[in-house]
């Protein structure tokens, strides 16, 4: 099972989170002037590496907040949590 | 060599010990008409589709592992074409057909078993929903039947049907002429018939690079050299994202893990296939007289291909509230396999925005039963450069199009599918 960190309680159980998904996906900057293919790339695309990831998680079992984590795809190392605002890498 | 009540007869008298090969094993060739990528059940039925259908030949498949290591010996053989959804009903249900007679076909016995497939109501809305969703199919020519919880009870016997049910048995919505396969099987005579019609199927040989010239696809490089090919189909699975990565596309695609378990064998207790949608959750009994049962994806981006103890329970609980009777039986194994989930639950099937690459995948937790006809459709569409008209619909684009295949009403979270 994985452990996830919880930057704001600590390592939990995966059992107690709700999945995001990929952390990196932002809607278009300038919405109005934005192409349907940069909007439509927002919503469907993905990267979905086989290594690194940084994807968002709730804590819903939990402190119930947003948390942005950095984990391996493939062999689910950890590498790092913080708040889903900021850039896991500052942690 | 036709496999035959004869051919079996003679190699009797030979203890067995004679039986040739059942396809080559050839070194690549540096150059082919067609290369496809990925050896599970999906690749080698497009190989054998091209050469039968088509009259292309020169076609390599190309696997990294062994053929059907991939989903296509995880899955747990569930076929069925109950889907509501038009471009869905008349895809599967093309597939269900070509199932009918694949055995004949490939001169190979795929064990395909019609004993039926069930879907649990537990709810006067679930009983609404499937009366719906059986109505389509009838209207679209397939078999539906709709069962009252008595119908039910009758057919499964040990499942609870009692009004304390932890599940309430409200009815079900009954397909048939659904059912089950043998896995391996499936990709042993897809890969002898296609074999036989002269493709080359290279095993051990993992695809690490796409050279990529403009708009087209000029090299594959792999772990056994350099293979340049005219056309190049991606029939991968959960490495698509991957693979497509190597070439600079992104797809509407994620990768989740799948996990199944099987129980003990036990003496036949169970001759139909019951699913529930409410519960996620479906078992049937193998030959071997295993419980096989599945429930849910690991829910998180995975591309580590094996198990993991929450969706074990959650499918352990499932199984003794829908069937106490089962608590003292114990599990054998578990296992997993990566999930092409794509952005609406349905698959892709068709070109790219390269010339020369053409992709097969999104096959989510469903895609053992769309092998038959996923391999007609894409063969058809790689030897045409266009879809054949079941496939249409199954395109690349059509999610920027707004025409999303959305069996479920889900939304683009493919880990919802
Ligand atoms: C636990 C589980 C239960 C399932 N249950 C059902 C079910 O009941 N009914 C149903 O219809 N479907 C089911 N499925 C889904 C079904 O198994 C798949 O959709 C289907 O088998 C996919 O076939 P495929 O040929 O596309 O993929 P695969 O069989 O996965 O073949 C893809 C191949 O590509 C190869 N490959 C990957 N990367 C490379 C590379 N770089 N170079 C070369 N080769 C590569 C892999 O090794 C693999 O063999 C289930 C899946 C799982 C995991
Ligand atoms: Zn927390």
């Amino acid at each position: 099972m994985l452990s996830i960190p919880c930057p704001y309680c600590g390592p939990r159980d995966v059992t107690e989170f709700s999945y995001g998904g990929d952390g990196n996906v932002r809607p278009p900057t300038g919405p109005d002037a934005a192409s349907e293919a940069a909007w439509s790339a927002y919503v469907y695309l993905r990267a979905n590496p086989r290594g690194v990831h940084e994807e968002l998680w709730q804590h819903s079992a939990g402190c119930r907040r947003w948390i942005r984590v950095t984990r391996n795809t493939l062999t689910h190392e950890m590498h790092g949590s913080a708040p889903a605002r900021a850039s896991a890498a500052a942690s | 060599m036709k496999y035959s009540l004869f051919s079996l007869a003679r190699n009797a008298l030979s203890h067995h010990e004679r039986w040739p090969r059942a396809w080559r094993s050839p070194p690549p060739k540096q150059f082919y008409d067609v290369v496809i990528i990925g050896g599970g059940g999906h690749g080698l039925a497009t190989a054998y589709y091209l050469a039968r259908n088509h009259g292309i030949t020169d076609v390599a498949v190309i696997e990294k592992g062994y053929i059907g290591g991939g989903n296509t010996g995880r899955n747990t053989t569930i076929i069925r074409s109950n889907y509501y959804l038009e471009p869905n009903a008349h895809f599967y249900e093309h597939s269900l057909k070509l199932w009918e007679g694949l055995s004949a076909d490939l001169n190979y016995n795929v064990m395909f078993s019609q004993r039926g497939v069930v879907n649990l109501a537990h709810s006067y809305a679930d009983l609404d929903n499937y009366s719906r969703r059986g109505n389509a199919m009838r209207l679209n020519g397939i078999d539906a039947e709709l069962l009252t919880r008595e119908e039910v009870s009758g057919m499964v016997p040990l499942l609870d049907c009692s009004s304390t049910a932890r599940y309430p048995i409200m009815g079900g919505l009954l397909q048939r002429r659904g059912g089950t396969a043998r896995h391996d099987a499936v990709a042993w005579g897809y890969a002898r018939a296609a074999d036989a019609g002269g493709v080359d199927i290279i095993e051990q040989c993992e695809v690490t690079g796409l050279r990529r010239d403009g708009n087209r696809i000029v090299s594959i490089e792999t772990t056994r050299g350099v293979i340049r090919a005219k056309k190049i189909g991606l029939a991968v699975a959960g490495h698509s994202g991957h693979i497509a990565g190597m070439a600079g596309l992104r797809l509407p695609i994620e990768t989740h893990v799948l996990q199944a378990l099987v129980s003990e064998p036990v003496k036949p207790v169970l001759d139909t296939v019951v699913t529930s949608g409410a519960v996620h959750f479906y078992v049937s009994q193998s030959d071997k007289g295993e419980l096989v049962l599945g429930g849910d994806l690991d829910m998180y981006n995975s591309y580590g291909q094996r198990s993991n103890l929450p969706p074990v329970e959650h499918a352990v609980q499932a199984l003794l509230a829908l069937f106490p009777s089962f608590s003292r039986l114990r599990m054998l194994r578990t296992w997993g396999g990566v999930m092409d989930m794509s952005m609406d639950g349905s698959p892709i099937i068709g070109k790219t925005p390269l010339d020369n690459l053409y992709l097969d995948c999104g096959w989510c937790y469903g895609g053992f039963k769309a092998t038959p006809a996923s391999g007609w459709c894409f063969a058809h569409t790689i030897a045409n450069d266009q879809p054949h008209e079941l496939n249409a619909a199954f395109t690349l684009d059509r999610y920027g199009l707004g025409k999303a295949i959305d069996e479920k009403g889900g939304g683009p979270y493919p880990w919802v599918h």
